[in-house]
Parts: structure tokens; sequence; C-alpha cells
């Protein structure tokens, strides 16, 4: 059981504290925010989500840049609350539209509202956006959307192409549309992330795919949905069946277990090759997919020799909507390239110079390069769907239908 | 890299004085109060906001109490929540203006509207005031009655409020009986599972002291409430499976059948999107199938890894990094079945490095013959990372490897490329690599002395690497060329060398090396001893003494104990006992698997259920009345926690930390002998050992104990009570009387194991029941017998030697008597170790 829940900013500002049982002493939330800033333990510089303090379990997950936190001094199963922590990020953003520290303060009592609902006393009651409608009576305020950190997979919805539109994602489950009625819309996102490891030589070591589907809908009255996927799926090493997971607040997840697809993965997308002389380092990209698919916002990035002072870059003539940049605190290079299209071949040279004599080989102290990069309406696996149906009688009732797919890179990196 | 932390303040919130503002808002509020004017209630939301939006940056807001409360009579939802929100916030400090809150709460729990029903019946029972209980139970007698299944659910948990302010008026009302007869029949789902919340935390809180209430949860795992819980779990809210499911791992099914249905039926929670409610059914499986071995390994793990593996790569980091914990004791438990899923434990480039950490570990794990090459060169790579730490780890995950003996051949040759890198900290971890090989397979020394002879000494800084490099030179001095050059450039500075076990290492060194080449070494082996007898550090200036001695005595004697044939070693010795393994196993789906350590060295005692403290009780040493039983017991719970006393005595003799499961203190030939004689005198007797050191000190058990002024309180010196208790008798007691007490320096000198302590209480009447801990924490439970009574006086006792402290709990069924036990207590304590 929960005692304590709380929502801080980066800079450690409580933003929502919720007291649930009166266990754990107020200043919970400096200590943690103190262990965590400062955190080196095990020679490790970064967190763990779970670790204990005076007997204290502090419980916690970023998301949006802030940290929601839960604290409890019995031993709770970690993946409940860390699962509980993640749904009222989410639950929380349904209501708001968006999920910044903007739109918390200024919404900070729904909050306490839908906090009130889903935790009692320090167990979970309800988290399902649709059933809390009834408890929430705030108004939520809502914020412009404007300039957002992306908030992982969602963002895609903020980013680039006009087939869908902005407002899509940052719309509040509850708040009222100036025009007074609500559009009937449901979203439906295929989103893939994807994870290659290249060698030095160019062969593919290890490459895999984790994708979702994510459906939002605005729809009034919970009508039923069937989303059918391709014909030729099948699922599973040894046939397990395909278990649909659908909750009615339409926040819910399909789960392909172990999926095998008809098209094996390393056909698509980039290649990056590179050579190196002495201390130049020339990146090349190729987009190895059809003239008709553009990627958007990549970053490359390359860690350097710790000895490197500078490192000057030299652009393909011509050159749109690319920069670079020489990371010193980091020690990486960062090329930036705002899209690419398809069949594209795109060079960077970069002459680094080095504080003191190079030993040995320069491969074994830099590297590997890691590439960022996310291509809508494309997804490797080519799972489809073929359609989406809306059960309900009306004739004149038609909604908004939109389907989405996104590729983003997750680990996508090649050996030197 | 973190900046000092005396030169950051923490970026506290910036928070005004607030003084101005609550009188401010006090003022507005008070205007406000009695107005109906249209707009008012607009006006109020946004006080009432600034008001809340105070109280969460913790500005205290209490002043404007009542204030609060006259604002309160409305009909808007919005305000009364917040007033709700303030109101339970601050009714406990504040409890004769919290009786003001009671009317209007009282009121609203008959609303129309179930929704203000539910909410007013949850504020009144969050509002902790001990006074205003009485005003609880007719609402909440009501509540449980309610049509509308929200003001259940909420007087469900309202029943769990109440009994934390006042245990007895729930009794008092039949609450429980009440829940149990609402869980069993109510249509909600929800409803059942807070009641079943409810009714888990008031028995489990009573079970060590009330028999009723541990046969009702004996009932509650019975297989009545068991399937009907299971015949209607998907009715439940996720959260509310994991409660179910975490009450069916406990339950016991009569036959293999019964297993089977169960499993069955639970399959398809394993495809759950929520890995909570995955992690819960993997727990029942897990417990279900332990009596029957090969199912439990072959079946079992099989239908469960797929599942497992899938939230690993789904979800937030956070969430995969809970269930790659899981997913982690799985795979060292049963390593062979995952070695065909070696790539998924593969680093990526994101993972953050708490993750990169447990999957090298599982690397290392799974590593056999069929896969070590792929995950050797993978961990190669890993080596070379910009991450320092996770470099050096995927060093050790190489070493571990290869002392796995799967394909030493190719792995030594790895190594050696490592230390051909030129990177300070990859040079430092790969020494004690090759070190730690060359003790297992002493034939690869050639290859290796090879290229360990080309690395200068200077370049290493790292105290463990430089004693690693120092042992080689020491035991392979005979290949080396230079090795006496070496050794008497290091031991010329001397004086510079800041780390004592390096200066102990290169003793010993310079001491090997002379048998071999006399010659050479002479003047480096004087020159050595020398500076070791002038040397400051007790251990360094003892040993150098003993060589010393050793060489006057007899050289040929000196050479054997000093560098007698070494036997290979076969196995390294594994950090964590099997025992404690099992007991965090046990504790599958929590806390400790993350932590890796059982609760109840993470959790204080009244957050752990009776059950496991009876567990933590019966697992720390249980003895009869005889002293040495008790004694040689809790030797056996020291051993489980790994801290033998000679392995900690050996730590201290090296000041080299035990790491990656080899004791990297057992090369050097002192604690060789050392641990020759751990071989010889097995763990029973090791106390003698113990005390005979203690004897020769002078610091030991005294032989006559002499009672300082002894009080008009005099004690049983044979008082019986059994540990069961002991342990009913401290759930039932109250404290009554609790201090601190300081122990005399010779007493922290004595306590090298808690066995002197116990023994010295013993000598005074005072009798221990359990003991356990780690240096410098010890944790012991006595217990003495008034004279010529009944009354016993039972006693924790936590002794903290680094600070000299010791924190005291007493319990008595003579409650009059407890002061002057506690000074007989204290006296004997501040005894321990004078005479």
């Amino acid at each position: 059981m929960i005692s304590q829940f709380f929502v801080l900013s980066q800079r450690g500002d409580n933003i929502v504290f919720r007291d649930y049982r009166g266990e754990v002493a107020k200043g919970s939330a400096e200590i943690f925010f103190r262990k965590v800033k400062f955190w080196k333990e095990d020679e490790a510089e970064e967190a763990p989500p779970v670790f204990n303090v005076d007997g204290v379990n502090y419980i916690h997950v970023k998301v949006a840049g802030l940290f929601f936190v839960a604290t409890s001094r019995v031993n709770v199963s970690p993946s409940l609350v860390l699962e509980l922590l993640q749904r009222i990020a989410r639950v929380t953003k349904d209501y708001l539209g968006v999920l910044n520290e903007d739109s918390l303060r200024k919404n900070f009592v729904l909050v306490y509202e839908l906090l009130d609902e889903v935790i009692d006393f320090g167990y979970p009651q309800t988290t399902s956006t649709e059933a809390l409608k009834s408890y929430v009576f705030n108004e939520p305020i809502v914020v412009d959307a404007g300039r957002l950190p992306p908030l992982g997979p969602a963002a895609m919805f903020m980013q680039g192409t006009k087939r869908m539109p902005g407002t899509a994602v940052t719309k509040s489950v509850v708040a009222t549309e100036p025009g007074g009625k609500k559009r009937e819309e449901i979203f439906v996102d295929i989103i893939e992330k994807i994870s290659v490891t290249f060698s030095s030589s160019g062969y593919i070591l290890t490459s895999e795919i984790d994708g979702t589907i994510q459906m939002k809908s605005y729809l009034t009255g919970n009508p039923e949905i069937r989303l059918a996927l391709n014909e030729d799926l099948s699922i599973g090493r040894n046939g397990s069946s395909l278990y649909d997971y659908r909750s009615s607040a339409g926040g819910g997840t399909v789960i392909l277990d172990d999926c095998n697809f008809h098209e094996s993965v390393h056909l698509d997308s980039f290649d990056v090759d590179r050579t190196l002389t002495l201390a130049e380092v020339i990146l090349k990209i190729r987009a190895d997919f059809s003239p008709n698919v553009t990627a958007n916002t990549i970053t490359v990035q390359m860690p350097v020799p710790s000895y490197t002072m500078r490192a000057s870059f030299e652009l393909e003539a011509g050159a749109t909507g690319q920069t670079t940049d020489f990371k010193e605190g980091s020690r990486r290079l960062e090329w930036n390239l705002k899209k690419i299209v398809g069949g594209a071949e795109h060079t960077l040279r970069a002459k680094l110079t080095f504080s003191q004599e190079m030993h040995g080989n320069i491969a074994k102290e830099a590297g590997p390069v890691n590439m960022n990069f996310t291509i809508p309406m494309y997804n490797a696996s080519k799972l489809q769907v073929r359609y989406l149906q809306i059960a309900k009688k009306s004739k004149t009732y038609n909604p908004y239908r939109w389907v989405r797919y996104v590729t983003q890179a997750n680990s996508y990196v090649a050996r030197l | 890299m973190a900046p000092p932390v005396s030169a950051t303040k923490s970026p506290s919130p910036s928070q005004p004085s607030g003084k101005s503002e609550v009188s401010d808002l006090k003022l507005q509020l008070r205007q406000l109060a009695g107005s109906r004017a249209p707009g008012a209630d607009d006006a109020k939301r946004d006080l009432f906001k600034r008001v809340i939006s105070c109280m969460t940056v913790g500005i205290d807001v209490s002043p404007a109490f009542s204030e609060m409360v006259m604002c309160s009579a409305t009909s808007d939802v919005v305000l009364k929540k917040m007033c709700y929100l303030y109101v339970g916030n601050y009714a406990r400090c504040n409890p004769d203006l919290a009786l003001l809150t009671i009317n209007f709460l009282q009121k609203d729990c008959h609303d129309q509207d179930p929704t203000i029903r539910g909410l007013a019946l949850r504020s009144l029972c969050s509002l902790r005031v001990q006074n205003l209980v009485e005003y609880l139970v007719a609402p909440l007698v009501v509540g449980l009655k309610d049509h509308s299944s929200y003001v259940r659910t909420v007087a469900a948990i309202g029943v769990l409020k109440l009994y934390h302010i006042s245990a007895t008026t729930c009794h008092d009302s039949d609450f429980p009986a009440a829940l149990k007869a609402l869980m069993l029949s109510d249509p909600d789902a929800q409803v059942v599972a807070n009641c079943l919340y409810s009714l888990l935390e008031i028995w489990t809180q009573e079970a060590g002291h009330s028999e009723e209430a541990a046969r009702e949860i004996e009932t509650l795992y019975g297989k009545p409430i068991i399937y009907y819980f299971l015949n209607r779990i998907r009715d439940f809210s996720e959260w509310a499976q994991c409660l179910l499911l975490d009450l069916v791992s406990k339950y016991i099914p009569a036959d293999n059948n019964e297993i089977f249905d169960m499993m069955n039926l639970l399959e398809d929670r394993l495809q759950h999107a929520n890995g909570a409610v995955v992690l819960a059914t993997i727990k029942v499986f897990l417990h279900l199938t332990m009596s029957m071995t090969d199912v439990h390994q072959q079946v079992v793990y099989e239908r469960i890894k797929a599942p497992l593996l899938t939230l690993v790569g789904a979800g937030s980091p956070e969430q995969s990094y809970a269930v790659l914990c899981h997913l982690h004791i799985l795979v060292m438990r049963a390593p062979m079945l995952f070695s065909s899923d070696y790539k998924h434990f593969y680093c990526q480039f994101s993972d953050p490095s708490y993750v990169k950490k447990l999957k090298l570990e599982m690397l290392t794990a799974i590593a056999n013959e069929s896969n070590t090459y792929e995950i050797v060169t993978e961990l190669c790579e890993y080596a070379g990372n910009v991450d320092v730490p996770i470099a050096r780890e995927s060093i050790r995950a190489v070493g571990k490897i290869a002392l796995q003996q799967y394909d030493v051949n190719a792995i030594v040759d790895r190594l050696l490329q490592f230390l051909e890198m030129e990177k300070d900290y990859v040079t430092a971890e790969t020494l004690v690599l090759v070190k730690d090989l060359l003790r297992k397979y002493p034939q690869w020394s050639h290859d290796c002395i090879a290229v360990v002879g080309n690395i200068s000494s200077n370049s290493i800084q790292e105290p463990e690497a430089k004693a690693a490099l120092i042992w080689m030179l020491g035991e392979y001095s005979q290949d080396m060329m230079d090795a006496p050059y070496v050794l008497e450039s290091l031991v010329e500075n001397w004086e510079e060398e800041h780390s004592p076990e390096v200066r102990l290492h290169l003793l010993t060194a310079v001491m090997k090396c002379f048998f071999k080449r006399a010659p050479e070494t002479q003047k480096a082996l004087g020159a050595a001893l020398a500076a070791g007898l002038a040397d400051s550090h007790q251990d360094v200036h003892d040993r150098a003494l003993f060589y010393y001695r050793l060489l006057q005595y007899d050289v040929a004697v000196a050479e054997r104990v000093v560098n007698p044939p070494k036997q290979a070693v076969s196995v390294f010795a594994d950090t964590q006992s099997s025992e404690i393994k099992d007991r965090i196993f046990d504790e599958f789906n929590s806390l400790s698997i993350v932590y890796q350590k059982p609760s109840y060295m993470f959790t204080d005692k009244e957050h752990r259920g009776p059950f496991e403290f009876a567990e933590d009780l019966s697992n720390l040493a249980i003895g009869g009345d005889s002293g040495d039983d008790a004694i040689r017991s809790a030797q056996r719970y020291q051993e489980n926690d790994k801290d033998l006393l000679l392995s900690t005595s050996d730590k201290e003799e090296n000041g080299g930390p035990t790491r990656n499961g080899s004791n990297s203190s057992t090369y050097s030939a002192p604690s060789d002998i050392n641990s020759s004689l751990s071989a010889l005198a097995p763990s029973s007797t090791s106390h003698t050992v113990a005390f005979a050191i203690d004897d020769l000190l002078g610091l030991g058990v005294p032989d006559a104990p002499i009672l300082p002024l002894p009080p008009a309180l005099s004690l049983n010196s044979k008082p019986v009570l059994d540990p069961g208790t002991f342990q009913k008798k401290w759930g039932q007691l109250t404290v009554s009387s609790s201090q601190e007490s300081t122990l005399s320096i010779q007493g922290v000198a004595s306590l090298t194991a808690p066995q002197s302590l116990i023994r010295h209480m013993q000598n005074n009447s005072i009798q221990c029941i359990a003991s356990g801990g780690h240096p410098p924490n010890y944790k012991f439970f006595f217990f003495a017998q008034k004279e010529g009574s009944s009354s016993f006086f039972l006693v924790e006792c936590i002794v903290n030697t680094a600070s000299a402290k010791a924190q005291i709990k007493i319990k008595s069924d003579d409650a009059s008597a407890s002061d002057a036990f506690a000074s007989i207590f204290q006296s004997a304590l501040s005894n321990f170790g004078s005479l």
C-alpha cells in the first residue's frame, strides 16, 4: 500500500502532494529529491526507480520531465506501484490534454480530485479514464501545447505531417470544445521501436522491433470497436492466442505476444557506414527505403576520445536543414538532420583536434555511433490495420478515424 | 561526478514566507463567508485554490481553518471537495476546530447524490482525530449498506481508517464481521476488493496476539474463499486482481489436478498488459509448482518466459526495470533455461545504467558452451564503452565467465587484449581478473605473465589492481625477469603508497620473491621489513614483525608459511547464501527482488506482517535455556548472513572488499593460513577461537562476573522462555522503558561478534533469545526473569559499534519493576569489556 504520492518538478518543487496514510514524515519529498539528484551508489550515477531510505521505499517514474513518486513502508510489489504511477500520469494527461509542469500547476485541484478517486488509504481503486469522469467536477484549464518536450510515443502527434490534426492528443477528454459540440474522433497509432546493432563490418548483430498499437477514443457512448490486422498475421512461436485487452476508456493496448512477422526486419531503413582516416571522421547516411517515405528529426551521435579538444565539420555542398555540434561536456559529436528523403545519402566530415598523441586504435575510444530518427507513415514490420469498425447503428454517425504508423529508433547503433 | 554536497543547497522550492499570504487569505475568506451573491462561488473557488496551493508547497495554512469551515456551507461540489481536502490535511492538528466540520460532513453523508455521500464519508473517515470516532460509527454502518456501490467501496476502506484511529471502536461495532459478510456477498467487485484490503490489514496486524485473527486469516487462505475469488477474478480491476493473485499464491492445493486446474484458469492472466498482474500470476505459478521440481522448472519457466521478455520490451524504462529484476532472479535460479535467449539481455544504447548492470549479470549467468563466444564478444564491445562503470562491470563479467570454465582459452586472449587498450580503468579491472584467473588456472601463467610483465606499475593507481599486480610479481617472480627490481623500486616508494592493503601485499610479495631469488631480493626485503616495522598502520607493522621473527627463527619454516605450494581454487565463494536466496525467491513480486535482500533487512518491524516477523525471529537464532545452544544457533544465523567470524576477520585484516563473489583477500599467504584454519575449524568451534583471542588480549569474558552494586531487584539465574512465548509476549506488551546507552571503548573492541556480548549478559542473568546483524549493527533480543516471580523482562537491544551506542527497548510483565531492571541492564552493558 502506498503512503504518499507526489509530483515533483525538475527543480524539486512539490507540484502535487497527497498523504494517504500519515505514516511517512512530511519531508519525504525533499529526501527523495536529494537522493535522486546526488545519487552515487554502486558506481552508478543514475538513481534506480526504486530505493529505500531509512525504511521508507521511494518508487518513481519520470514522465514529461516530472517525477511521479510514491512512498511506502511495506514490502509492496514494485511493478504494481510503477504501473500505477504510469497510469496516474496517463489518466492525468487524458484529463488535462497536455502533461507538463505548467498544466499540472494550473490544474492541481483537478489532479487532487483524480488522486482522491484513484487511491484510497493507499490502495488503488479505479484508474479508468471513463469511470473517473463521474467523479471529476473541475474543468481543465487547457494549456498551450506549443513548445513541449516530446512525451515518448505520443509526441508523434505533434511532429510534422499534415495528415493528422495537431490538436489530437493534446485534447482533454472532458473539456468542452469552443464550438460547444465535441468532435467524434478516434485515433489509432501503430508505433514501432526498432533496435538494431551493426558490427564494424556492417553486419547486423541484433535486430528487434517492439511494437504497440495505441488507441485513443473521443467517441461518445463507448461503441464497440473492431480493429482488423493483417490476415496473414501469426502470433507466437507456438501459436498462443492473441489476447485483446480493451479498456472502456480507450487507453487500451493490444499486446501481440512474441509476434513473428511475415518479413524480416533488416531490409528496412538506414545503413550507416563510416571510414576513419587519422583524425578525420566521415559519417555517411543512406536512407534505404522508398522515396515516398521521409524520416524526420534525425540525430546522429558519436562519442569521441576524451582528449578531443575541438572538432570542425564539413557538410556536403548545398546541405540544408542540417546542424552539427561538438558537445564538449559529454564528448560527443552531434549531427542533426531535419529530414531525409528515401534513397538520399548524406555525408558529414568531422576533423578532430586531439590534445595528445593518439595511441592505438581510435575505434576503441570512440563510438559507437547512435542514431535517433522517426519515420511517420511507415512501419518496419509491415503490420497493417485493414479496417476499423465502430459498431453504432445510426447511418449518419460517421466519426473521424485516424490511423497512423510511426517507426522510431529505440537503439540504433553502429559500432566502429 | 556529483557536486560536493556541502556546496549545494539543493534548489529548494522558492517559497514565500507565507505569513502575509495566509492572513490575506483569512481576511478575504471571512468577507465571502456568508455571501450569497452571484459569483461568490467563483470567488471562493479562486481563494480555495490559493489555499490548497499554499498547502501543497508546504506553507502552513491551518490558521485559516475556521474561515474555511465557514465558507464550506455550499452546494458547489468543486468547493466542497477542496474544503474536504483542506480539512483532511489539518484536522489532526486542530482537533477542536475539526469538530466544526463534523456537522456538515454528517449532513452530506445523507445527501441524495451518491457521489456526495461517498465523498463526505471518505473525508469524515480521513480526519484522523481520536475524539471524533464516535461520529464515524453511524455513518459507516449506513455506508456499508448504501445502495450505491460507490458509497460501499468508500465505507469498506473507511472501516480500515477507523481501525487505525481506534481499533477498539472498530471491534466494538463488529465491523470486521460486517466486512466479511459484505465481501462474500456484494455484487460489486471493487467493494469486495476493498473489504479484502481492510480485513487483511486488520487481521494481519492482530494475528500476532489474537488467535481469532490468526484463524480468520487462515480462512482467507482456505479453499472456499480462494475458489470464490478465482471464479470471478475477471470481474475485478487489474489492481484488485493483483491482490487476489497474491492471496491465491498463499493457498496450498490438495493435489496435482487442482494445481493444473488453477494454472489453466489463470493462464490468460499472463498476457495482461499490466506487468503487475503478470508478475502476480507468475508468483502463483511458481508457488503452486514448488513441490514438483520437473514441472516447476521446465513447463512453468517455459510458459512465463515469453510474457516476461515481452514486458521488458514494452512500457517505460522504470516498468521494464521492475520486470527485469524478476527475470534476473529467475535467470539466476535456472540459467540453462534462458541460455538461448541471451540476445535479449544485450545492452541497448538507451538503457539506463541500472538496467545495463542487471543485464550484464544475466549474461554472465547464462553463458555456457554454446553461447560463450557471442556473449564474450558482445561484452568486449562494452569494455570500450564511454560509460565507465558499465565498462568496468563488463570486464568483470568477462572474467566471471572465464571462471565458469567455458572457452577459457579465447577469453584469456581477450582479457590480455584489454591490457593493450591502455585505459587506466580497463587495465586495473583486468589485472584483478587475471589474478583471479591465475589462481584457478595456474597453467595459463606463462601467457599471462608475458603480458603482465610489460605493464608499468607506475601507471596503476587503483589499490586493488596494484595489489593484484604485486601479488603476481611475488607469485611468479621466477618467471618474470625483472620482478625483484620492480619490487625493489616499489619498496623504495613505500612512503608514497597510501593503501595499507598494497603495502601488505608488497611485504608478502617481497618475501616470496626472496625465497626464489634470494641474492637479488635481499636488499629489497631488508628495506621492506624496515619500512614495514616503521609503518604507522598496525596490520602492516605486525606483519612485518611477524615475517622478521619468522625469518630469524628459521628461513625454511618461513618459506613453508609464506610460500607453501598452492592448490588451484576450484570454486570461488558465492556472495549470498542459498538460504537468503531462497527467502528472497519466496518474496517474489515484492521489493525484496529489486533490492536483492529479504524483507526483514529493509522493513521496520511494525510494517511487517506477523508471519514475516515470526520468520524473522525463528531464523534469528532461537536457543533453549542453555547458553551454548543459543550461541551456536546465533552463529548459525550469522553464517546464513555470510558473516562467518573468520571471513569477517579476513576482510578486516586485508582491508580488501569482497567483490564479484571471489574473496579478494584469500590469495595472500597469511590469509591462506587463515582459510586453511577455517577449513580445520568448522563453524561450530570458530567462536572458541574468537574467545581464545579475546582471552589473549585480556579483553574477553570475565571469569567471575562482578555485579555493580546489585539493586533491589534480583534476577533468576536460569529462566526458561521459549521463542514462541517470547514472540507472543513481545507482540502483546507495550514498551515500558526505552533508553539509549553508551558502550565503553573496551566493550566495542570486544564486540567482534555477538557471542561475546551474549556470554557477558548471561553472566548477569540476562539470556539472549535471538541475535543477528552485520557490523557495525547488531541486534539482540534478551530476556530475564524476576527471582521468585513469573514476570519476565523482554529487551530489544540494537548496538552500533561505530558510534558505541546501544538502543534499548524494554517490555515487561511487571511494569513497576522495569526501571530497576533497566538499570541492571544498563550497568551490565556498560561493564561489558571492562575488567
